[in-house]
């Protein structure tokens, strides 16, 4: 009992704290990494060849009733009926990926349909973990395993771009449109225009083509184009058109997409809207665990802070991909996101004992090095598409579909509407005004706005919620610290992120809050600091 | 503590005739009596006003327990009006049972509350399940509190704060106190990151950092740190009462749907300093989601999108210390031990009173004095294992079944 030890020092053990709780956890594996694209499944064949027991997850195929919340990315309504057979799509991601045969021939535990939902290590609020552990999900159950090291290459994610209309069923981001085309072979719709002319949207639309799917037409609203002459090329050859200078006016169709008037009146029928004007890092489970990420515009958002290897803040944690920021080369080469997989899973192999720091060190030197490539500029083009956005949209605009926040709403600091307030209070309340008692904060913003704060986790709003906070009490995006994730990072129902292994030191000592005797005492009663009391049935269940 | 050279100059002219230090709920409550009652007052916060416990709690109003429970149970109906602000406060509690032994248990506690004259009524397992559609078919019962209630911290911190700078009230925001200057038995300004502010009374109010500040004059506050956390769930239909709880669990439904639970064990911590952490959440979510899907059987399906952890002082009876000290006798300690939130209007208005004219007319708060703890022993966190714990090996794992 770890209660023993204490007593026999002459200490006192709280029964109802975390102290001698035991969490369920699954057989202890060295090595866990979280993604199984390019990046990850270079870091886990590495390891692997090195003799590392590796655990592989990728939470691809996503559960049908996620990608309907817009989870992880933004499916917008277009998956097909396939999506039911979730066996049918793991043999389908698992073809998409040619490499994950050759994880399984080494040997690796791979676990598709697995998510990563949270992760629990020790830190300057927590101190109860022998282990640090990652707690993950398929669609029926959830569970929690140790490691000793973490490849968190976990890819990028969508950026949501608001237009008039943006939140009706057909629109979609580029990363969730890639799983369901290129992965899931999985969409649903015709004929699309695609928004952003950079590597991201012409890379949705020629992956559309290679689907036989039609293209519409190209948006971008640079007057010139941002992506490399040699994709231009090939959008040409597609015969897709490119309509530069150019957003979104108004979108056409009752319940779903049926096209889209663009600013200059032009108007084109569709069935789906792909917003791909960027991607951005996923960086959920790093904020969570800790790890410093900063804001740096040109790798796509906030990034973990990490050096060449991946090496994050945290010693046992290591980022790799694009989740450790985006840039159009990498976007355009797998292969860079494959070098700092196997970077990282070298580097974390000297954590590990696998190889001395000298030998992972040397072998490093081997692999092409990280790209020193000035990046371009991400963030000018997403401030455009936003500005072109509440050109058309106004104030009325939708920036937080879950909790229906106009942007007069978040700029207005103003409660949602099923609360009565005195308007009159209101007059002089807004980002501006807030500004002035101090910088604002995005986590502040959505408690009092709820943007962000809704069922998709804030996974289409967070980036243009950012930018407006910025743009409304003058300050660049950076200068908003990054909105707080928070487990579980996917949403899980109830029964099952319930723990089922739950020890008896548990159940045995739940209180529903400190189990202090006294704090349950009328007052008119003298404190009683008996011990016996402090477990007595109704503590447990104490009012509050 | 530093005490005052001839040679310094004075404090600066930029503080108040009550400087209060802490802008969580007590600090807030106070400030916002105090400049009701036309006092020039200021608000130093070393981050955001409810950035900690204060806007990360159950938001539970239903003390029955406490010396301020009659005045919260009269204030909060009418806090919406009073700040100016929606709070989002709701009333009543329904207690759910989910044997006849939780049954017992809440019958004795809401007790307390009926012997002071406020009402009860038992809901059969049919009439449970009319009023909170989502409890199991084998249900023990349940009690229906026609007191208590709840209300949204992070807006109740917000509208205390508006409110009172509204009635000309100020706050700092990003202003650590670090010291305390005393000048002939009384605290005459606080030191902070922006500078020094001169005060003719101090409130101290500053969560578990109080003993930090309190130590600058002398006083020993016996306080402890802990970590506490929360889950809660996407939107589901709004039910007529939203502060439902029991199964070992405290929460409440928000106006929006969403249901937000707590309970099970908190994590002790080092005392705490001024530096600015985020509380992590832990695998105990998994506990929680285990006993809101056995209080909530027909919400087993409803996804949880979010956790988030708070860190509270306790002392060591659990009871707060709302104190006017003997010296300097100008400084009003607040600390409301891990239960500040539902207390705070009655706690801030008792608070304002300590602060200007000694005492409280409307409580007893004898209970409540410093002086209580005068014979504590030095190691009383050590012998209750109010301390952090670490496993030794792996000893708090155990593989699954
Ligand atoms: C998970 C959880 C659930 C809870 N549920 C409930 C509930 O249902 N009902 C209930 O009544 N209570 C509940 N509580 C407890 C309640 O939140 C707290 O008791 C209450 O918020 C305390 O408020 P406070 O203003 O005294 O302290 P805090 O909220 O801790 O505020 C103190 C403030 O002082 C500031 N500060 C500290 N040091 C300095 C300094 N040196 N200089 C300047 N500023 C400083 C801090 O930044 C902070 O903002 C819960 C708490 C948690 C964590």
């Amino acid at each position: 009992m770890p209660g023993a030890s204490a007593a026999a020092q002459g200490r006192g053990i709280d029964p109802t704290s975390i102290a001698g709780k035991r969490f369920a956890t699954r057989p202890h594996v060295p090595l866990v990494v979280v993604g199984a694209g390019p990046a990850g499944l270079a870091a886990a064949l590495e390891a692997a060849r090195l003799g590392i027991a590796t655990l592989l997850v990728d939470e691809n195929p996503v559960g049908a009733g996620l990608m309907g919340m817009d989870v992880p990315w933004h499916f917008g309504g277009r998956m097909d009926a396939s999506v039911q057979n979730s066996g049918r799509l793991i043999e389908r991601v698992a073809e998409s990926r040619p490499d994950l045969a050759a994880a399984y021939e080494l040997g690796i535990d791979v676990q598709l349909g697995v998510a990563a939902w949270g992760a629990f290590a020790n830190g300057p609020t927590s101190a109860s973990y022998a282990r640090p552990i990652i707690g993950l999900a398929d669609e029926r159950r959830s569970w929690l395993q140790t490691f000793d090291c973490l490849i968190v290459a976990a890819g990028a994610r969508d950026v949501p771009v608001a237009f008039p209309g943006w939140d009706k069923p057909g629109v979609m981001g580029a990363r969730a449109f890639h799983a369901l085309v290129s992965e899931y072979r999985a969409f649903s719709g015709r004929r699309l225009v695609v928004l952003g002319g950079g590597v991201v949207g012409i890379q949705a639309a020629l992956a559309a083509r290679r689907a036989s799917l039609e293209v519409a037409g190209v948006i971008e609203v640079d007057a010139a184009p941002r992506a490399p002459a040699a994709l231009l090329e090939q959008l040409r050859a597609e015969g897709v058109q490119l309509h530069l200078g150019q957003s979104v006016r108004a979108l056409r169709g009752k319940a779903e997409v049926e096209g889209v008037v663009l600013a200059d009146g032009a108007e084109l029928s569709c069935d789906t809207v792909v917003v791909a004007v960027d991607v951005a890092p996923t960086i959920e489970l790093l904020d969570v665990l800790g790890c410093a990420c900063r804001y740096r515009a040109e790798l796509g958002g906030y990034v973990p802070v990490v050096d060449e290897d991946g090496r994050t803040t945290r010693p046992e944690v290591f980022a790799a991909g694009d989740c450790a920021g985006v840039t159009d080369a990498a976007l355009a080469d797998p292969q860079r996101a494959a070098g700092a997989g196997r970077r990282a899973a070298l580097a974390a192999a000297a954590v590990l004992g696998m190889l001395a720091p000298e030998q992972a060190a040397s072998r490093i030197a081997t692999l092409p090095p990280a790209s020193r490539a000035a990046p371009a500029d991400r963030e000018g083009p997403r401030q455009r598409w936003l500005a072109a956005a509440l050109a058309a949209g106004g104030d009325e605009l939708v920036v937080c579909q879950c909790e229906d926040v106009r942007v007069r709403d978040l700029v207005g600091i103003r409660p949602p509407r099923y609360l009565k307030y005195a308007e009159a209070a209101f007059a002089g309340r807004n980002l501006h005004a807030l500004a002035v008692d101090g910088p604002i904060n995005q986590d502040q913003i959505k408690r009092l706005t709820r943007a962000g704060m809704g069922q998709c986790q804030g996974r289409r709003c967070r980036d243009q919620v950012q930018s407006l906070l910025a743009a409304h009490s003058n300050v660049s995006p950076g200068d908003i610290p990054l909105a707080s994730y928070r487990a579980p990072v996917r949403p899980l129902p109830l029964g099952v992120l319930a723990d089922r292994d739950e020890g008896p030191e548990m159940r045995d000592n739940w209180s529903a809050w400190f189990g202090i005797a006294a704090q349950w005492q009328p007052h008119w009663e003298k404190p009683s600091d008996d011990p016996a009391q402090i477990l007595a049935p109704h503590y447990h269940l104490a009012e509050k | 503590m530093s005490s005052e050279s001839a040679l310094r100059p004075q404090p600066a002219p930029k503080g108040a005739a009550v400087v209060v230090v802490g802008g969580g709920v007590t600090g807030l409550s106070a400030a916002w009596w105090l400049a009701q009652a036309g006092v020039d007052v200021l608000v130093l916060e070393k981050g955001i006003v409810g950035w900690e416990a204060s806007g990360r709690n159950g938001g539970g109003a239903t003390h029955a327990v406490s010396p301020l429970f009659r005045e919260e149970q009269r204030l909060w109906p009418m806090m919406d009006e009073l700040l100016g602000y929606p709070t989002e406060y709701q009333p009543y509690r329904i207690r759910v049972a989910l044997n006849e032994s939780q049954l017992a248990q809440h019958r004795r506690m809401t007790q307390l509350a009926v012997s002071q004259g406020f009402e009860t009524e038992l809901l059969d397992p049919k009439a449970l399940r009319e009023l909170v559609p989502l409890v199991g078919d084998t249900v023990a019962g349940g009690i229906f509190c026609r007191y208590g209630g709840h209300a949204n911290p992070q807006r109740t911190v917000q509208a205390y704060a508006w409110a009172l700078q509204d009635r000309g009230g100020r706050i700092v925001q990003h202003a650590a106190v670090h010291d305390i200057t005393l000048r002939n038995g009384r605290a005459v300004s606080v030191e902070t990151s922006q500078g020094s502010f001169g005060c003719e009374a101090l409130v101290l109010a500053a969560g578990p950092q109080t003993a930090l500040l309190a130590g600058r004059l002398g006083v020993e506050v016996p306080i402890a740190p802990a970590r506490a956390e929360m889950i809660v769930t996407e939107p589901v239909p709004v039910m007529r009462h939203g502060g439902v709880d029991g199964g070992g669990l405290y929460g409440r439904q928000t106006l929006r749907g969403n249901l937000a639970y707590g309970g099970g064990p908190h994590e002790w911590l080092e005392a705490q300093d001024l530096q600015p952490r985020r509380a992590a959440t832990s695998p105990v979510m998994r506990s929680l989601a285990r006993r809101m899907r056995d209080l909530f059987p027909k919400a087993a399906h409803v996804r949880v999108i979010r956790s988030w952890a708070g860190i509270v002082e306790n002392t060591p009876d659990g009871r707060p210390i709302l104190d006017r000290l003997k010296n300097p006798e100008n400084v009003v300690i607040a600390t409301m031990s891990s239960v500040g939130f539902g207390l705070s209007p009655a706690s801030g208005r008792a608070i304002a009173q300590l602060a200007v004219d000694g005492r409280c007319n409307f409580a007893d708060l004898r209970q409540l004095d410093l002086a209580r703890f005068a014979g504590l022993a030095a190691d009383w966190r050590e012998r209750r294992g109010w301390v952090p714990w670490s496993p030794s090996g792996a000893d708090n794992l155990m593989v699954e079944s």
